[in-house]
């Protein structure tokens, strides 16, 4: 029989290649489905690396892909580190998005110099207020966050609905429910002449350094460090416990608004209500799979935007549905969960004594 | 036929790493005897025990346990359903109860099927009650585990290995939060049940206990069985001397003036859930150069006292003066900048972060100051310096400032709380059960800093349930009971005692 034993420490080699190990394990699991759907296994997983490497613009379009990711991944990275459990990222999307086409599409005009950052911190605030509400509710009366935040993303949801269908709704949009264009001043400019990557990946790999920087070295990392590990000894140290999560609320809430402003004002132009193919959600497999590592978080957004675009490829090529896709992404973070649980135990092969 | 033995640890040997936890040891304990299993911290007795009762698989070696007839049997290792049916049963230091489950449900918990719980429960409780009357372990059956005292915890413990037929007991540093009555009562029940047949293993630091209530004593040094002497061969001298490997000494305790009241409180008044969190109008003095010892029975507001002193808790009325300034805010950041260090109770739950590096651990109460951070950012150069000086002059011994502190021994641990503490030359050091779970020498490093301390002026209020260090280290010793305080004005035991349970002397 195994006997499970916790480990006095994970060893650098073992934190480190477990997400990467899963990451292709979960690939390779694919081939199973892929099986089942009666199609060429190795074509399929050829058509699936040209649909990322294939083109100049096949790469490009996984970085496009990658960069709401990124957004989004930081946020869950940040808020999971300080074990404030953000599960509202695709409303505080669209919380961003919104107030993006609220103030972008020709209430106000300036020069980009000003319209863009302009934009993108309005659509930060949004989120970062989205986020900051339930918080505000977890400190004060103890509502748990988890089901606040969740909640909150249907809410929002449906606030988007109302929005496009009254307020926001384009009058030349002939009775679509979307929102009327970001005017040229705010648009994100483009990085490539006829690509659609544009300056919003910039601004994700910009901040997923300041991210690192911010937790390992500034004192705002550091206490939401030690909230996160331990609030008491935090509260008995003088750490502000309940500003400290304010705060991470905040930025988390602004991560997941920028990742709503980056698609509506860089790649999208205008607002839909399904602006977001759930970025909020895979955010949280993100920093997962990224080990809550903000750097780390830039990888594993690059693989699952590689996931996704490849297998959109693929299934263009072989009529094999798309939800593959899904799949791999999901295996991929319980190879990452199961992983992490043989990283912290020891496996020992036991001859049971006669008893 | 039999030689009456019940129990032989065999060549247990267990490395965690690099780290040799035991080494070859061997013992052998007898029945209806009490083993005292002596050692500082690090030693290897709580991998020793954990070993015997499954939770840890020895790299090598074996156990023998004696059956119900007397006959020893080879031990299963690294099954603690094995250890549970051989008959041992293990109370830990920090106890594994259901806290919304009641003292009689946890002491069933784990034996019955679920669903015969309820047909079992009246012939359970009569058990219980049985084992209760014979060994004087009094415990309220019907109470949520949460609202018990943790000397009531202690003995549903005890109650639930017996209540599983235990005869053989390992206690694992059973005294560490008793008072000196309940720990003599517990001894009185351990001799009664000894006398039944049972077998005990105590691990304990206090060598005033280990002397006169048990049999036999084992000492581990290093992971290695160093010593073994009968009880009645040994004295304290012979004892430390084994377990430190050279003579200890008792920090002196000179006369000293003391000077201006850094800590007043006027009829203070803390409203809480129960007695443990109440203060019922307690009036308190400590000066400059001055050790004020707090005796008292667990659980007569010694958890509020220490709260409202820390800044976790606000007081519901009464004034608090901390040196010439009245103290309005009631928080942990507003304490620190009064002057105010604090030595948790609960070190590893409110004084580390486990998962953040010992150098973090150390500058946490001050990460404003200019050596600490500037504009924001931590000046990570200047922290490990700073971590790596007081680490030496601490003496605090892991495997250094950047790993996790969680890594430290328990001793290390309230070394690394005592350097960040001093090092900010409080005016007032609330030490709330500094030397709980110690082994000797630490023990004796936190007696020798508290009297440094005091010696360079800070007053120092010592909240304890050993009543011996109380003594030892106090100036002026204060009674609380019921939520409030009286001066004993005397440091006779008895009469401190007296005064602990209620009673005036």
């Amino acid at each position: 029989m195994i006997r499970i034993e916790p480990r006095e420490a994970p060893s650098r080699l073992l934190t480190l290649g477990v997400p990467v190990v899963s990451a292709i394990l979960a690939i390779a699991l694919a081939a199973i489905p892929l099986a089942l759907a009666g199609a060429d296994v190795l074509a399929a997983y050829g058509f699936m690396a040209k649909g990322v490497f294939g083109s100049v613009f096949a790469f490009t379009e996984m970085l496009t892909r990658a960069t709401p990711l990124i957004f989004t991944g930081l946020a869950a990275t940040l808020a999971f580190r300080a074990k404030l459990w953000n599960i509202g990222g695709e409303g505080q999307f669209y919380l961003g998005a919104m107030a993006a086409v609220a103030v972008g599409t020709g209430w106000v005009e300036a020069p980009p110099i000003v319209m863009v950052p302009f934009i993108l911190l309005i659509g930060a605030a949004a989120g970062g207020i989205g986020m900051a509400v339930p918080t505000y509710l977890k400190t004060r009366f103890g509502a748990d966050e988890v089901v606040t935040t969740l909640l909150l993303n249907f809410i929002i949801l449906i606030f988007l609905q109302m929005m496009l269908q009254g307020p926001l709704k384009d009058p030349m949009g002939m009775g679509w429910p979307q929102s009327a264009p970001i005017i040229d001043q705010g648009v994100l400019p483009q990085l490539l002449p006829r690509m659609r990557i544009h300056a919003g990946l910039i601004l994700a790999l910009v901040l997923a350094v300041a991210a690192h920087i911010a937790l390992s070295k500034s004192v705002w990392g550091f206490k939401l460090r030690a909230v996160g590990e331990n609030a008491a000894a935090a509260l008995h140290a003088g750490i502000g416990v309940k500003r400290t999560l304010m705060g991470v609320a905040m930025v988390s809430g602004a991560l997941a608004g920028l990742a709503g402003v980056s698609e509506v004002a860089g790649l999208k132009g205008y607002l839909t209500n399904d602006l977001s193919p759930g970025y909020g959600y895979t955010g949280i497999v993100v920093a997962m799979l990224a080990g809550l590592s903000p750097l780390g978080v830039v990888i594993s957004a690059l693989f699952i935007a590689s996931v996704f675009v490849g297998a959109d490829t693929m299934s263009r090529a072989m009529g094999v549905s798309s939800y593959l896709a899904d799949l791999v992404v999901s295996m991929s973070l319980l190879c990452v969960l199961i992983g992490g649980f043989v990283a912290r135990y020891k496996f020992t092969r036991v001859t049971r004594e006669a008893a | 036929m039999t030689d009456n033995t019940v129990l032989a640890l065999k060549g247990l040997s267990k490395r965690f790493g690099s780290v040799v936890a035991n080494n070859a040891v061997s013992l052998t304990l007898k029945r209806g005897e009490v083993l005292a299993l002596l050692g500082e911290n690090g030693a290897g007795k709580t991998t020793l025990m954990n070993m015997l009762f499954g939770h840890y698989l020895p790299d090598s070696g074996s156990v023998d346990v004696a059956d119900a007839s007397g006959k020893l049997r080879p031990l299963t290792l690294g099954h603690p359903q094995a250890a549970l049916a051989a008959g041992i049963g293990m109370v830990h230091q920090h106890f594994a109860l259901a806290e919304n489950l009641t003292a009689l449900d946890n002491i069933l918990l784990g034996g019955e099927s679920l669903l015969s719980w309820r047909q079992n429960r009246r012939a359970a409780r009569a058990k219980v009650q049985g084992i209760i009357e014979r060994t004087g372990l009094a415990a309220p059956l019907d109470e949520p585990v949460g609202n018990l005292s943790v000397g009531e915890r202690q003995r549903v413990e005890i109650l639930k290995a017996l209540y599983h037929d235990a005869r053989i007991l390992v206690l694992d540093e059973p005294t560490a939060v008793l008072t000196p009555q309940e720990a003599d009562t517990l001894f009185e029940n351990i001799g009664a049940m000894t006398r039944d047949g049972l077998s005990v293993i105590f691990i304990s630091h206090k060598l005033r206990e280990v002397l006169d209530f048990s049999h036999r004593i084992a000492v581990l040094r290093h992971g290695e069985k160093v010593g073994e002497i009968a009880t009645d061969q040994a004295d304290e001298q012979i004892i430390a001397r084994m377990m430190v490997g050279a003579d200890t000494e008792v920090a002196p305790h000179p006369e000293m003036q003391t000077g201006a009241p850094v800590l007043q409180m006027k009829a203070l008044r803390v409203a809480g859930a129960n007695a443990r969190t109440s203060l019922n109008g307690a009036d308190l003095t400590v000066h400059a150069h001055e050790i004020v010892g707090i005796a008292g029975v667990s659980g007569n507001g010694q958890t509020a006292l220490a709260q409202v002193i820390s800044g976790l808790v606000a007081p519901d009325g009464g004034e608090l003066w901390i040196s010439d300034r009245q103290i309005s805010q009631f928080t942990p950041p507003a304490m620190l900048r009064a002057g105010v260090g604090r030595i948790p109770e609960d070190r590893n739950h409110d004084g580390i972060i486990g998962a953040m590096s010992v150098a973090e651990n150390l500058i946490i109460e001050r990460l404003d100051a200019p050596d600490v951070s500037a504009k924001g950012f931590l000046r990570q150069g200047e922290i490990r310096k700073h971590a790596k000086r007081l680490s030496a002059d601490y003496d605090v011994r892991g495997p250094g400032v950047d790993a996790p502190a969680r890594l430290l021994s328990g001793g290390n641990v309230q070394k690394l709380i005592l350097a960040r503490v001093f090092e900010a030359s409080p005016r007032l050091i609330l030490a709330n059960q500094p030397t709980r779970g110690l082994d000797l020498g630490a023990t004796n490093e936190v007696g020798r800093r508290l009297l440094e301390a005091r010696a360079k002026g800070s007053g120092v209020l010592l909240i304890s349930e050993d009543l011996d260090e109380i003594l030892a280290l106090s100036d002026r010793v204060v009674v609380i009971h019921d939520g409030q305080l009286t001066e004993a004005n005397t440091k006779d035991r008895a009469a401190i005692g007296l005064m602990m349970a209620g009673e005036h002397a």
